[in-house]
């Protein structure tokens, strides 16, 4: 069963990248090619999914819209990670008045409104998908500080490190060769949660009009432009929440399967 | 501030150690702990567990715990280690002072190779022009200890506990230091590998001139392998001399009650073994007097008030050196 889900989210993950990077070089139709005569065209030969209250194909904005979901996840992702790790392991390092200003700091960071901050930055910058990047980012920046920090100071603990500190090596030293290497497993899950998260942000903000600004296609702005057309053509609003629904889920039961394989308590010593 | 070549390398006088109690008390952990160690010689600091010969071992390589407090002199080569900071401390660890952990499993780094992990030493103190040239070093330590090849490449979890406490001492010995701490490095090992290990050792100090603090709780084993035995007690020194003087006529009652109580090999099944009255006193409780006074056979009233002092070969009030 668990190893069921484990593939199943790898397929899924694998599936959603290859989309992203298919519509980079090919999609069915240009996604953003407006055509008044196949207005609200239902699915078919031609059209798969149908097209949209312009005339644009859906299935060809879905694959734009993966595109711009993998996008944002990755900026997103590798800023709260880089920097929130960089903080955890320097907060775990210096301990005393530095770890306490860290972890305050993270407490602050979490205690900040997430769509505030959103739209700070998107008041700032101006709305775009660079403002969803920048938001999701520093949102995730204080999760992934704390649970560095606790993890690396577990390790710190351990004779190995006390044993390099007898060696001579320095704190910096020994964060980089001796601390580091033994959190890859929980930073490639935490990663792949934050991933799935980063999505379903991304969708939201682009839904409220905060991120991907339009003609640019994104899961959530496709979801807003088919609000207003519900009854008319459900297909347009499906269309876009299964493709985010499959997303996440794939990616929290990729993160799930990898916490089971990679967790280094589970292993057997 | 280099001292003469007939000073001590390592010369611990009245250490005093106050460890973070709960609420604010401190423990007195260490009561004047004095120890003299010469180049070349091997002393072995023999004590039962919360004696405080651990805690010695740290004070000397500056890894005291957070909000330890210490007093009185460690004096390394002439220098005062109490009065060196972080930098400093990190150009004599390893480099001039190494240790050797008790627990092989867990002073190996999991995720690296045994012999990077040798090298590292080599590496940061800069002793050798290239990676290549350390890594000729580490292999042919890991030699000199009973390692090839093939276990020099493996990661720790692919080595037996013997096996990886010879890693941890070409480790130990890779940047040739003038002095080498081993704190318990036989427990985690069987009766025959002790003996080999601590021959190892004592091979390996000979052959280089290092001095050698041997820290144990098994007087029968450590015995015959060093010079110099001190017997340490509730955070102080009871009884110290050399180790075939000491053995023979062990002066302090703490000494004798010790070696009467070591099991004996080849002794009949029929000859009891003869156990230390009472147990080790909790340091919160100890009082001022003599540690040992509680347990001892010659105790006075004044060896629970007053603590003796010690005259550089016993301390005790009944018996006199």
């Amino acid at each position: 069963m668990k190893r069921a889900g484990f593939i199943a989210g790898a397929v899924l993950t694998a599936l959603l990248l290859l989309t992203a990077l298919l519509s980079l070089v090919w999609t069915p139709w240009p996604p953003e090619q407006i055509d008044m005569a196949r207005r609200l065209a239902p699915p078919g030969a031609a059209h798969w999914l149908g097209c949209d209250q312009l005339g644009r194909d859906v299935f060809s904005r879905l694959m734009a819209g993966a595109r711009s979901a993998w996008l944002v996840g990755i900026v997103a992702v590798g800023i709260g990670l880089i920097a929130g790790t960089a903080l955890g392991l320097l907060a775990a390092a210096r301990r005393g008045a530095v770890e306490a200003l860290v972890l305050r700091g993270a407490d602050l960071g979490h205690a900040f409104p997430a769509l505030l901050l959103a739209i700070l930055l998107a008041a700032a910058l101006g709305p775009g998908m660079t403002v969803a990047m920048a938001a999701i980012g520093l949102h995730a920046v204080p999760s992934f500080a704390r649970l560095v920090n606790g993890s690396a100071k577990s390790w710190w603990a351990r004779d190995f490190v006390l044993a390099a500190r007898v060696a001579g090596q320095g704190p910096w030293s020994i964060t980089w060769r001796h601390v580091l290497p033994q959190l890859l497993p929980l930073l490639i899950v935490q990663g792949t949660t934050s991933f799935a998260l980063a999505i379903l942000a991304e969708a939201g903000l682009s839904y409220l009009g905060l991120g991907t600004q339009p003609p640019q296609a994104s899961w959530g702005r496709l979801l807003a432009e088919a609000q207003t057309l519900m009854f008319e053509a459900p297909q347009l609003a499906l269309a876009p929440g299964v493709a985010i629904t499959l997303a996440v889920l794939g990616l929290n039961l990729l993160g799930d399967g990898l916490r089971d394989r990679l967790d280094p308590k589970e292993q057997p010593r | 501030m280099t001292a003469g070549p007939d000073a001590p390398l390592l010369d611990v006088s009245d250490l005093h150690v106050r460890l973070p109690g709960r609420g604010g008390a401190s423990l007195h952990a260490l009561r004047g702990v004095d120890l003299r160690l010469a180049r070349g010689e091997s002393l072995a600091l023999v004590g039962e567990s919360g004696s405080g010969k651990t805690l010695t071992a740290l004070a000397v390589m500056g890894l005291l715990p957070d909000g330890a407090e210490a007093g009185g002199r460690i004096a390394f080569d002439g220098r005062d280690l109490l009065a060196l900071d972080e930098d400093g401390w990190r150009g004599l660890r390893g480099r001039r002072i190494a240790m050797v952990f008790q627990e092989p499993l867990t002073a190996l780094n999991p995720l690296q190779r045994v012999l990077s992990q040798v090298m590292e030493p080599l590496l940061i103190h800069r002793l050798m022009p290239d990676r290549a040239a350390a890594r000729e070093r580490a292999t042919s330590l890991l030699a000199r200890v009973g390692l090839d090849d093939r276990q020099a490449r493996a990661h720790p979890h692919q080595l037996s506990g013997g096996q990886r406490q010879r890693a941890l001492i070409a480790m130990a010995i890779a940047a040739e230091p003038d002095l080498l701490i081993a704190d318990e490095p036989t427990t985690a090992l069987d009766a025959r590998l002790r003996v080999q290990m601590l021959d190892l050792l004592r091979e390996l100090v000979a052959e280089r001139g290092m001095g050698l603090l041997l820290i144990s709780h098994d007087l029968a084993l450590t015995a015959r392998r060093v010079d110099r035995l001190a017997i340490l007690y509730g955070g102080r020194v009871m009884e110290e001399g050399a180790a075939a003087g000491l053995l023979e006529h062990p002066r302090h009652p703490y000494t004798q009650a010790l070696w009467a109580a070591r099991p004996r090999l080849g002794a009949g099944r029929d000859q009891p073994l003869h156990p230390l009255k009472g147990n080790v006193p909790a340091l919160a409780q100890l009082g001022d007097g003599c540690p040992f006074a509680p347990r001892c056979p010659l105790a006075t009233t004044r060896c629970a008030a007053e603590p003796p002092r010690f005259d550089g070969r016993l301390a005790c009030w009944e018996v006199s050196s």
